[in-house]
Formats: C-alpha cells, sequence, structure tokens
C-alpha cells in the first residue's frame, strides 16, 4: 500500500487521539516500526494489520473511525495542501462531485505510483446523486463519506448522506444535496497555494 | 459577411482574453478576463502597441509594422506593471485583426497578482490542470525532499555508528578502540602491531586514486589472509593499519606474521594494465599483562617501534624496545642510537 495512505492513517490517529495512542496501534499491529514515509510503498499487509489493530485498539466501528479519517483529511489545517487538490475539483459543490471521476486520474498525475479506486457520479436528479466506488481499497467508500461531508462545509453546501452498503466490494454512496449555498464556505483562492 | 459584434459575441464565450483591432491597431472590443487584469484601465479605444510591448516577432515597434504582420505567433508583455508576460496568436479578419492571449507559463504569477478564478478561464483552458499539477507535485516533492533529508540524517548515523571501514572492508579506528578497551580490560596478554605502507603516496600520485584505492584493498586481503579469525585487522586511516592479536603466547609468532607481511606486501601488485609496488613498514608493541599497558600507551609503543623501522629501512620491522624512548621522545636512528644493528631490541628485515 502506498505510503501517503498509509501516512493519512498515521497523520489522522497522531492528531487526533496523539502519538501514544498511535505507537499502542504500531505495537498491536506488529509493525515493528511507528513512522510511515509518505513516498515509500509498503506491504499490504502492514496496512491490514493496521486497520485491525485500529478497530480493536478503539472501541468504535470501524466505518465511523474511517469516516472520521476522511473528514480529518480535508478539514485538518495540517491537512491544507489536500484539501486544496480537492477544491480544484470544480467551482461548486455538485462541480466538485463531478470531478471525483477524474479523482483517481488526476492523483495519478501527481503521484504516479499511487492508485485510487475507480468512482463513478450517477445524478438521478439536480439534488441526488449516487457515488459509486470500485473495488480495491476495503473501508475506502466511508472515508469517502467523510471527504464528502467536510469538503460540503468547504463548498457552504448542505447534504445528506447515506452509506448504502457494500454489494460485490464496490461501495455506493447516496449524496442528497438540500442547499447549495447553506453557509459561506472556506475561501479558495486560486493564487494562495498551500505553504 | 460575418461583422465584428458576432465574432465578439462567440469569441466572448469560447476565450476571454481576445481583442479585436481594427487596421490602425486601436483596440475594438476586449475579452472579460483581460480587461480584468487591467480593471481601472478599459482597452476599448487605446491603440494595442499603447498596451503591449511586442516581443516576439521582433521590430514590432509601429501600427505599420502591426498592419503588415499576417496570422502570427506573438509574445507580449504589459508595457505598464505588473509586466505580466503573455503568449498569443495574431489572426488577420476583414475588419482588422483578433489576437487571441494566454499566459502560458506566466500563468502562476497571474493568477496571485490579479486573483483570478477558474471562471476567468476558458471551459477548454488547461490552466486549472496546471495550477493542480503545480501544488500536487510541489507536496509529492516536500514529501520526497522530507524523506530525502531523513534518509540522509539516519546514513549519517548509521556511518558514525559503524565498525566497519567501507573501503577495505576491515574494521575501523572506532572498532578498533572497542576491542582494545576489552582486552586491556580483561588483562589479556596481546600484542599491537602498526602497519604503514611505504612509497604509498607514490602510488596515489602517480597512478591515481584508483590505484591508490585497489592497493589499500589488496594490502588488506593479505592481513587477513594472514592473520587467524581472532586477531582484529583495522584500517587506522590513510595507509595505516593497525592489527591486534589476543592471547599471544610467544613474540616469535607475532614476528612470523610480521616478516610474512613484509614479504607478500612487496610483491608487485597489478592494477589497470599497471604495476604498483609498495611495501610495508611494522612496529611491534606486547602488552605482556603490564597493568600500565593501556591500549593508547600500546599503540604508542607500536608506533614508535614502527618509527624506528621506517628509519632503518623501508620493509622491516621492529619491535618495542623501552630504549626506544627517552623522557617519552623516539630516540632518532641516525644520532647514536639504540636501534641500529647490534641492537638488542628484535628486528628484522626481509
Amino acid at each position: 500500500m502506498h505510503g501517503l495512505i498509509n501516512k493519512a492513517i498515521q497523520s489522522f490517529v497522531c492528531q487526533t487521539y496523539g502519538v501514544v495512542r498511535w505507537d499502542q496501534v504500531t505495537t498491536a499491529a506488529g509493525l515493528g516500526f511507528s513512522e510511515f514515509e509518505a513516498m515509500l510503498v509498503y506491504d499490504d499487509q502492514h496496512t491490514i494489520d493496521l486497520i485491525t489493530a485500529l478497530m480493536s485498539e478503539f472501541d468504535r466501528p470501524l466505518p465511523d473511525v474511517l469516516e472520521d479519517m476522511g473528514t480529518f483529511l480535508v478539514s485538518h489545517p495540517q491537512m491544507e495542501p489536500l484539501r486544496r487538490l480537492l477544491r480544484f475539483g470544480g467551482e461548486t459543490y455538485v462541480d466538485f462531485l463531478h470531478s471525483l471521476d477524474d479523482l483517481p486520474d488526476r492523483t495519478r498525475l501527481a503521484v504516479s505510483d499511487l492508485h485510487l479506486p475507480a468512482m463513478e457520479l450517477v445524478d438521478h436528479s439536480v439534488a441526488s446523486y449516487t457515488l459509486i466506488c470500485q473495488p480495491g481499497l476495503p473501508g475506502f467508500g466511508f472515508v469517502m463519506m467523510g471527504i464528502l461531508r467536510a469538503m460540503a462545509d468547504d463548498y457552504g453546501a448542505l447534504v445528506m448522506l447515506d452509506h448504502d452498503g457494500v454489494r460485490g466490494a464496490t461501495e455506493y454512496i447516496s449524496i442528497t444535496l438540500i442547499e447549495t449555498a447553506f453557509a459561506a464556505g472556506r475561501e479558495f483562492d486560486l493564487g494562495a497555494r498551500a505553504g | 459577411m460575418t461583422s465584428s459584434n458576432d465574432i465578439a459575441d462567440v469569441l466572448d464565450r469560447l476565450c476571454p482574453m481576445y481583442l479585436m483591432l481594427d487596421k490602425d491597431g486601436r483596440v475594438g472590443q476586449v475579452g472579460a478576463t483581460l480587461q480584468k487584469l487591467r480593471p481601472k484601465v478599459p482597452m476599448a479605444g487605446r491603440l494595442f502597441l499603447d498596451l503591449f510591448e511586442v516581443l516576439r516577432p521582433r521590430r514590432v515597434a509601429s501600427n505599420a509594422d502591426l498592419a503588415a504582420l499576417g496570422h502570427t505567433k506573438l509574445r507580449l508583455s504589459f508595457l505598464d506593471s505588473p509586466r505580466t508576460s503573455l503568449k498569443g496568436v495574431l489572426v488577420p479578419i476583414p475588419q482588422g485583426f483578433v489576437v487571441n492571449l494566454s499566459f502560458g507559463i506566466s500563468l502562476l504569477e497571474a493568477v496571485q497578482d490579479y486573483a483570478l478564478t477558474s471562471a476567468d478561464f476558458a471551459a477548454t483552458d488547461l490552466a486549472i490542470e496546471l495550477l493542480y499539477l503545480v501544488e500536487a507535485k510541489s507536496a509529492a516533492m516536500e514529501a520526497s525532499r522530507s524523506l530525502n533529508k531523513r534518509l540522509r540524517g539516519a546514513m549519517i548515523a548509521a556511518e558514525e555508528q559503524a565498525f566497519t571501514d567501507t573501503l577495505t572492508g576491515l574494521k575501523n579506528r572506532r572498532a578498533l578502540d572497542h576491542i582494545l578497551t576489552r582486552l586491556a580490560g580483561a588483562g589479556a596478554n596481546f600484542a599491537v602491531l602498526s602497519l604503514d605502507l611505504d612509497y604509498f603516496k607514490l602510488v596515489n600520485d602517480t597512478l591515481g586514486h584508483a590505484a591508490g584505492d585497489h592497493v589499500l584493498q589488496h594490502v588488506a586481503k593479505i592481513m587477513v589472509e594472514e592473520t587467524r579469525e581472532n586477531d582484529t585487522v583495522s584500517r587506522a586511516g590513510g595507509d595505516e593499519f593497525i592489527l591486534v592479536f589476543d592471547n599471544v603466547r610467544d613474540q616469535a609468532m607475532i614476528e612470523r606474521i610480521a616478516k610474512r607481511l613484509i614479504e607478500r606486501i612487496k610483491q608487485p601488485i597489478p592494477f589497470d594494465g599497471q604495476t604498483c609496488r609498495v611495501s610495508a613498514s611494522i612496529g611491534i608493541a606486547i602488552s605482556g599483562r603490564r597493568p600500565e599497558c593501556t591500549p593508547a600507551h600500546l599503540i604508542h609503543q607500536a608506533d614508535m617501534a614502527l618509527y624506528a623501522a621506517k628509519h632503518a629501512s623501508r620493509a622491516t620491522w621492529r619491535v618495542f624496545d623501552s630504549a626506544m624512548m627517552v623522557d617519552g621522545v623516539p630516540v632518532r636512528a641516525a644520532a647514536g642510537n639504540n636501534i641500529g644493528e647490534g641492537n638488542t631490541a628484535p628486528q628484522g628485515g626481509v
């Protein structure tokens, strides 16, 4: 698994629960190390062990933990560069939703060996969508739930999200757009490059 | 015939950084984004050459020069500040010219200077993708840079802790100090042999560093072959080697080893079609279970003996004798010494 994904898990746990907790998780996972490098590729088993340890160390259902991680990836100040990259997806939340089809390709443009599961947005009406997350990264749909929720805040949109479950390793998320300009949202200045 | 207004309507939608010029080079319609770059200066009605400097093609200084241009690529910059550079294309039409502009490589500064948003770019413009890519690559580069920094730190730390000389694979000075401290602490009976190559500098200077490195590796191999597994062979630096023999029962054994080393090292060493010739001088000090023999002390004694050997002639060995020192200063072989022939100190030449 790409170091960026492992590092994202590490940053999330360290920032949310503290370094001590992270050390407990890596020890429980039997990793033998506690610091992931974003630009190295790790054995998939490391990530599986890590997620298993997360489930037992935290007394919370895994979907909730993963969704929190998705929210963290967009809303934590340390993750500002990632938020900005996602905001390049479009001017409105609906533009952003449509840009998700391109997200894996965009990601590969930046980091050629980082493969995210393919995604497809189906629009049922102007206010109702389904995001289909193809197999490849189990639980990715829950992380996307957190990202979609945090990005709605970022755009100032009001949405309702539901994880419609997993069918044959494909995950389905239903998105109901209640209001596009519910709040002011956060600034996105094209020229203000995140440090 | 299509009117200027019809063309402008289409251009407004397709390319928001266009200008229409009449035959005299005066600006008519202007794209919204281009006008946004100079909000206080309406471009319509101004002369094109009063707004922009034409960098390419060269020598477009007058409206007549401009009028003479056919369909051509342009490089421009604003005449006033910020002097954003622009790339573009000029197309003659019956009413005059259409000029379409874009930022090209100056895009990054432009979005900052003019607070542009994605709505300011044509739907087909790759500007947003370019900006995305620049940020994504910067973030990835930053992650790589921080990895490199940490790896470098780790490498330096590992080198500092290393016990191996990377060139020869022998123990290094650090390892030697550890071993000597251990032996001295155990009150062991051990010997220190200090070996220095003769003519090594000559090889390095005449045949180059690669030859010098090869000689060091070759000599290191000989030393490993001529010693027992439990003995320590270390490179103290440059062409100096220190060998430590544990559990030394008789001095004669060490002298035999010194003799064999000298004999083998002076054999010509072929390298890259050439022949390197060096020899070895050796000084020996034996602990003899004396409590005052600290590791530093023994190395010093071996160095004194080496000094005496070098002074006598090359490719020889000496065993340390207290007569080699007077008040801690080595006695010079040339000045009526105790080290020459007939000396009681064991000596050897091959």
